[in-house]
């Protein structure tokens, strides 16, 4: 009976990482196809032709640049706004607090879909032309949520006897924070931003809404799958997911060693 | 040492007054505190939770202001003076100990704050960890330390400021018995060798009576009493102070003649209490206290002027190095008495036996008189 309990387990879980790992290996491998129709559907044969013809494509080139920019400095933005925002929710007690919880539950429990017509109607009303300033907007006001929420977790966990003690040994407000208080809530802080990179590099619907004319990765890859998605596509993928993975294995070994040192 | 004896406070605190609200309703959790701690002084802030010994200590410190009175260091009024511009410094009841820097980063983090060069911090931080026994494991960080060392850190981080008070809330609490004991006398032994005022926060009578100078007994806001450990166990000035410290007895009755600055309360036939009292008068109610290991128990009649009263034992509970009795007057009143086993005789007693209880009149109490 154990025994069965075990394999079924076993199972189970070899059966759960094949549901999530899947679909990348699909990705992965396509980026590998020897294919010579427009439709990269059919397994061809093994190439890494793709990969020396990454940047061909002058316009996908010109959407990934776009993409990254667009993550790089709403991901700034979000992570210096969210986590003061996250401080002052976890730290204190004010009026308008629970206001503020709830718009935070809000921005991130509106639909998407809704979300982004919406800034499209207010952009239009505001006059304001569509482009790339616009996403960034979006892209900052949709994310800051996560953040927020990320952080004040990490702040509401941190004992508040650690920052009275750096006042006590003589610390100013300014230095209290960059000695003790930021280097605390650093994991929560890296955590939302890894999210709001994330969230922002492959959004596809609010921006769809408020890009205008600017293309970014996700409308490249959108617009192409009506005449047909080249295989740098998966590349692309293949090299963002590599890059992601990177970043987790770091932040993995890092927290190890702060445990171990 | 007495009131009059200090001479310049480090610490003087004047009708110190705190107000908290909360939802609607202010509460007052220091009712007006004054107090002069003098220079070198090992001094106890007593009292169980909610009495306002943390409050009071935490105006010290300057995290929390007074709603009125005054503090003063040094002669000085820091009433309004942020905490990091205070010549005090505070060992925390969690240590708050920062987990991402070593021990010598933690202990050298006041002395940076100050701009202190930095071979000179380097010999300090060693220096004071030599003192409290953590030399050697600088580069640790402190969740690498068990509960003793972390809260050697804590005291070490604070003293190489040289502060001029060390304020401790209760640094003890979250050590085994066995630790708190060691460090009871370890913390004794560093404030003997540094020569700092220490401030000494707890709720744990035996502690404040092993290591301090002065206590002041603190009860609902205000300082019950004030007065060295035998003072306080002695003579404790009110029915409060007589149950938190210690086991006390608390006897009561009539008094029936006064002889010699003595009250007598006569209790009918060959039962007295003969207690000290100067402001009492015949017919007058009093009440007393007599600590346990002052009584003594026996089955025949008890000679002279002692305090004698008969009672019935109603528990043995055997200890080891003492024997408790619990014993019911012939008044109705419930008594502890210890004995010391220091001979292997029999004990005095056993359950339900008649016994006799005896004492000097000079080791019984009457409160408020």
């Amino acid at each position: 009976m154990k025994l069965l309990k075990g394999r079924l387990l076993h199972a189970y879980t070899l059966l759960l990482v094949a549901w999530l790992v899947l679909p990348i290996a699909v990705m992965i491998a396509f980026g590998f196809n020897d294919t010579s129709s427009k439709q990269n559907f059919v397994w061809e044969g093994f190439t890494f032709e793709w990969y020396a013809r990454l940047f061909e494509k002058e316009d996908l080139t010109r959407a990934l640049v776009n993409s990254l920019l667009i993550a790089l400095l709403s991901t700034v933005v979000t992570t210096v706004i969210g986590t003061m925002v996250g401080l002052a929710l976890g730290r204190f007690r004010f009026r308008g607090q629970g206001t503020s919880n709830f718009v935070l539950f809000a921005a991130i429990s509106t639909p998407e879909l809704v979300m982004g017509s919406s800034l499209l109607a207010m952009f239009v009303q505001l006059n304001t032309p569509r482009g790339f300033v616009t996403i960034l907007l979006a892209h900052v006001m949709f994310s800051i949520a996560f953040v927020a929420v990320t952080v004040r977790a990490r702040v509401v966990g941190l004992d508040p006897s650690l920052e009275e003690a750096a006042a006590d040994l003589g610390a100013s407000g300014w230095t209290t924070f960059r000695l003790v208080t930021l280097p605390m809530i650093m994991p929560g802080v890296m955590a939302g931003a890894m999210l709001a990179f994330a969230l922002s590099v492959d959004d596809f619907v609010i921006t769809n809404f408020t890009s205008g004319s600017t293309v970014t990765f996700p409308l490249w890859v959108w617009s192409s799958t009506r005449t047909g998605t080249p295989p740098q596509v998966n590349v692309m993928g293949t090299l963002i997911f590599a890059v992601g993975v990177l970043v987790a294995l770091y932040n993995l070994w890092s927290a190890r060693r702060r445990r171990t040192t | 040492m007495t009131e009059n004896q200090v001479v310049l406070p480090a610490i003087e605190l004047v009708s110190l007054v705190k107000e908290f609200t909360a939802h609607g309703e202010t509460v007052q959790a220091v009712k007006g505190v004054d107090l002069r701690i003098g220079e070198g002084e090992f001094f106890s802030l007593l009292g169980p939770s909610g009495c306002g010994k943390t409050t009071t200590m935490r105006m010290i410190a300057g995290f929390d202001e007074p709603t009125s009175g005054e503090v003063h260091l040094h002669g000085e009024n820091v009433t309004g003076v942020p905490p990091n511009r205070r010549d005090v410094n505070m060992v925390f009841q969690s240590y708050a100990l920062f987990p991402h820097m070593s021990v010598a980063e933690n202990v050298a983090f006041g002395l940076r704050r100050k701009g202190v060069a930095k071979d000179e911090v380097t010999r300090r931080v060693g220096e004071i960890l030599e003192i409290v026994g953590l030399g050697g494991r600088e580069k640790r960080r402190p969740g690498e330390l068990s509960g003793g060392q972390q809260q050697r850190v804590a005291l070490a981080r604070a003293l190489v400021n040289n502060p001029r008070a060390l304020l401790l809330d209760e640094p003890l609490a979250a050590l085994d018995l066995k630790l708190r004991q060691t460090m009871q006398v370890e913390l004794k032994r560093i404030q003997r060798e540094v020569g700092i005022t220490f401030v000494f926060v707890t709720h744990d009578q035996g502690e404040a009576l092993t290591m301090s100078d002065r206590i002041a007994v603190m009860n609902d806001g205000r300082v019950e009493q004030l007065g060295s450990p035998r003072e306080i166990y002695e003579h404790p000035a009110s029915k409060f102070v007589a149950g938190f410290i210690g086991t006390s007895n608390l006897l009561s009755g009539t008094v029936t003649e006064l002889r010699d600055g003595a009250a007598v309360i006569g209790l009918g036939g060959d039962e007295r209490i003969v207690v000290p009292a100067r402001t009492t008068k015949v017919g007058s109610e009093l009440e007393l206290t007599v600590r346990p290991e002052k009584i003594d128990m026996r089955t025949e009649e008890p000679d002279g002027g002692r305090s004698r009263v008969r009672g019935t034992v109603t528990e043995v509970i055997y200890l080891g190095t003492s024997t408790n009795y619990n014993v019911r007057t012939s008044t109705g009143a419930e008594v502890v008495v210890f004995t010391q086993n220091a001979s292997n005789a029999n004990d005095i007693a056993v359950r339900g036996d008649s016994v006799w209880l005896s004492w000097e009149p000079r080791h019984s109490y009457a409160i408020g008189a």
